[in-house]
């Protein structure tokens, strides 16, 4: 017995099967998707994971040196110095379709290309762990721009495999079963009322049968009276 | 053109600014949010967010992570990194599959 109540007609029944046929397709389309972007998701996320980690350890190279030159300088000498910066970043952003899903593609450009222009300073009131610091800052620089990408990439991706995945199991699991159990249950009962409609008929036949047969004896009888009485 | 934003404790930023990105110290948890929330309605592009922070601000990391932009980057401050940004990788994977493969 299907949960829902259907209404076991042949309209019913036909829309039930056309329903069924797009739910398969639509479930073997969506596996594929699945299967698709779980491949590319693995590939991201293992970029993902070393990127990460280059950056975070860049990040703590150029952190200790920092600290150190905090150390060194006064805090009002190394704000200052830092104040101004010569080095300026412009992003612009377009859009990759991965399995129709948008992910983010940074571009960035640095107003200047030189590497020794990052420093906004004179050299000769700061301490040398200040350009170290700031050297360590701008060679990760570029690795943390790849991570916001990838990273944000993979957060996008893993969001549209779990929304595919439920969709996935959704129709395994519930929806086709659910309508293959209906169309069982239509053509039960339509079977049912054929046979009950079979039977019927035949009694009306052999009432109708036994009646003729009733008339033609009573016939012959009052033939018989008629002739031989 | 979109920007690139930095929040965190005013010593672990610094060094950014060196970099021309755009810097947001904050000093306490409530600072950040709501430069979150500021920085989220305008037109960055990428937050990057000191690990120590994030720690106490999930919901709204939570709450960015399936929007195309901000993209919220966890970053280790200058104490050191807490390992909640490799946690997030695994999470995706998690997420995405169901069970930690990697």
């Amino acid at each position: 017995m299907p949960s829902t109540t259907v209404n076991p007609t042949r309209q019913e029944l036909t829309r039930l099967k056309n329903r069924l046929r797009t739910s398969i397709r639509g479930h073997k389309l969506l596996k594929d998707k699945r299967d698709e972007l779980m491949k590319q998701f693995m590939d991201v996320v293992r970029e993902n994971r070393a990127l990460r980690k280059r950056v975070e350890e860049g990040l703590m190279r150029a952190h200790g040196s920092f600290t150190v030159a905090a150390a060194l300088m006064s805090p009002e000498m190394l704000e200052q110095s830092l104040l101004y910066p010569k080095q300026s970043v412009e992003l612009d952003m377009s859009f990759q379709n991965i399995m129709s899903v948008d992910v983010p593609r940074y571009h960035f450009k640095t107003k200047s290309q030189d590497p020794g222009e990052v420093y906004p300073y004179g050299f000769a009131q700061t301490s040398g762990e200040l350009d170290d610091a700031v050297d360590a800052m701008s060679q990760v620089f570029a690795d943390m721009l790849k991570l916001a990408e990838v990273e944000k990439t993979s957060q996008l991706l893993a969001q549209e495999i779990e929304k595919t995945r439920r969709r996935v199991n959704a129709l395994e699991y519930v929806k086709i079963p659910q309508m293959q159990e209906s169309i069982k249950y239509i053509t039960m009962k339509l079977d049912e009322n054929e046979r009950a409609n079979t039977i019927r008929l035949m009694k009306v036949k052999d009432m109708l049968l036994k009646e003729s047969i009733q008339e033609r004896r009573e016939k012959n009888a009052r033939e018989i009276q008629a002739f031989g009485g | 053109m979109y920007r690139i934003a930095v929040i965190g404790d005013p010593d672990s930023v610094l060094g950014f600014k060196a970099l021309g990105l755009e810097v947001c110290p904050a000093e306490d948890v409530e600072q950040a949010r709501q430069a979150i929330h500021r920085m989220a309605k305008e037109n960055y592009a990428i937050l990057y967010l000191t690990e120590q922070l994030a720690a106490q601000l999930q919901s709204e990391i939570a709450r960015y992570q399936d929007a195309l932009t901000p993209a919220i980057i966890l970053i280790p401050g200058k104490e050191g990194s807490l390992g909640i940004g490799m946690a997030n990788v695994t999470n995706a994977v998690e997420r995405a599959v169901g069970a930690d493969i990697l």
